[in-house]
């Protein structure tokens, strides 16, 4: 680490979709830094690709470490959780959730998921303009589609939404109204494993019941409660979050609706570089580790908790040039929004397919959309873990 | 060409199948990447190496 005092972290971001003015500084002369954090627990903040890749796919280091002197982040970070988090154990949970999100899975999914998205167009049409994009469209679609993954009814849907809600947004919520809908969703998703040990059905939830694992063991009923509220909470919020920053970024300037307009087949690389432009990714990812580092920006003792910061190593110059455009074609585009490595995200494919379907959908019926204020004036949502914007105003 | 995946680093992303479907598939039971070829052939070269460079977990290498 340098000399430098110590910055307070989060850095406050700039405008809703543009980066703090800190990261390329940073990046240039202080790529390990040292942070205080909200808690008063010091940490290191990364800020270049190559150290902060070679951080988050090391297999040796976890994040949401509840070893005693690692930095306090969340109030997550101190719950116990029968999933493990390291090592083997670690990798046979995961191959058992990944039979479903393969490139297969998602051929067979997309078509309900436009179904859905349709769906939710016709609602937001109906309500009339100026819809709020994030709570008519982004907000439900998500969470809908993993309620399918866990074979919940759809009338539990608004159910799902709200515990999901309540979990995520701690700030908007009395500790009462936490704990209530912590409780809420661990008895109803007791007893819908329950109902599912008797009739699994064709969804993933019941696919874990009824399989074993690698090493012929299965998943506990406590796994599998806090498998679906894992999928729930990695799921929902950040995909609502891209979506509504996805679309901001798109219509910021409207020459790339109008590309996108003219050329349809730009989709999948455009939902790519939204990914690595997203400059609000929130608070990044950490990493607690126990022996000591060697990254090419320096050395991290053993004992440090360290900061990865995804928004701004996919910004780093040295990767991706002219970095701070956003180029609806860039290709490659080696982003690390979903991290990499053996921890790296189980949904990615489930919401690139997502993105990539909203996309569709709205160029194919609302062309004419734009944001109902400046992009400037989108408000940032206040939350610590997941950035995002908390309206985006639509007309058409 | 010759085409070499990791199955233990592989994380099941699928990226590889999107890239490049007639060299990359996933086992059934866990997403994991088999490899229909390891010696594809060249008209197939550019697809290969987006595959090998979109991969999160590092799995490919492609060896011209
Ligand atoms: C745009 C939306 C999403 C983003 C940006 C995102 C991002 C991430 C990132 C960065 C990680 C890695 C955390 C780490 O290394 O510490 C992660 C993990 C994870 N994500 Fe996602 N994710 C998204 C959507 C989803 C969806 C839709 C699902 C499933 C329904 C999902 C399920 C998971 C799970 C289960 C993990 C934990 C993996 C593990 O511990 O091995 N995510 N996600
Ligand atoms: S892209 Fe890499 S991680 Fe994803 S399935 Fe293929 S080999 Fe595995």
């Amino acid at each position: 680490m340098t000399e430098r005092d110590a910055i307070d972290y989060p850095l406050a971001p700039i405008a809703a979709i543009e980066p703090p003015a800190e990261w390329e500084e940073l990046r240039q002369q202080c790529p390990v830094a040292h942070v205080r954090l909200p808690s008063g627990d010091q940490a290191a903040l990364l800020t270049r690709y190559d150290d902060v890749r070679q951080l988050i796919a090391d297999p040796r280091f976890a994040r949401n470490s509840s070893e005693k002197d690692a930095a306090r982040i969340s109030m997550l970070d101190q719950q116990e959780s029968p999933i493990p988090r390291l090592g083997e154990g670690h990798q046979r949970w995961r191959r058992m959730l990944t039979k479903w999100f393969t490139a297969k899975r998602m051929a067979e999914l997309r078509p309900r998921i436009e179904a859905m998205a349709e769906q939710l167009v016709d609602e937001m049409v109906a309500q009339g303009q100026p819809a709020d994009l994030r709570a008519s469209f982004g907000f439900p679609l998500p969470v809908w589609v993993i309620c399918d993954l866990l074979g919940v009814p759809n009338e539990d849907r608004d159910r799902f939404s709200h515990w999901s809600d309540t979990f995520l947004s701690v700030s908007r919520y009395t500790q009462d109204e936490v704990d209530t809908a912590q409780a809420e969703f661990t008895t109803y998703m007791a007893g819908h494993v329950a109902a599912k040990r008797v009739a699994p059905g064709e969804d993933l939830l019941g696919d874990l019941i009824t399989r074993a694992d690698a090493a012929g063991e299965y998943l506990s009923d406590d796994a599998l409660v806090a498998t679906g509220k894992g999928l729930l909470i990695a799921g929902h919020e950040t995909t609502t979050n891209m979506i509504g920053k996805m679309m901001a970024m798109l219509l910021a300037d409207r020459t790339h609706w109008e590309q996108l307009l003219a050329d349809p087949t730009l989709v999948r690389t455009a939902v790519e570089e939204t990914l690595r432009y997203d400059a609000n990714a929130g608070f990044g990812l950490t990493r607690y580790v126990d022996e000591d580092v060697e990254l090419p920006g320096g050395t991290l003792p053993a004992g440090t908790t360290a900061i990865c910061s995804l928004g701004s190593a996919n910004r780093d110059e040295s990767v991706f040039p002219d970095a701070a455009d956003l180029d609806l074609s860039r290709s490659p585009n080696l982003h690390i929004s979903f991290g990499v490595g053996p921890h790296s995200c189980v949904g990615q494919s489930l919401a690139r397919t997502e993105l990539q379907v909203v996309l569709e959908v709205l160029l194919r019926r609302l062309p004419t959309l734009a944001l109902g204020v400046p992009v400037g004036e989108l408000p940032p949502v206040k939350g610590l873990l997941v950035g995002g914007l908390q309206k985006v105003p639509v007309v058409w | 060409m010759k085409v070499i995946v990791d199955q233990d680093k592989c994380v099941a992303s699928g990226q590889c199948v999107t890239a490049a479907m007639d060299v990359f598939d996933q086992r059934d039971e866990d997403g994991i990447v088999v490899l229909l070829t390891d010696t594809p052939p060249d008209e197939l070269a550019v697809d290969v190496h987006q595959a090998a460079a979109v991969c999160p977990a590092l799995a490919i290498v492609v060896e011209d």
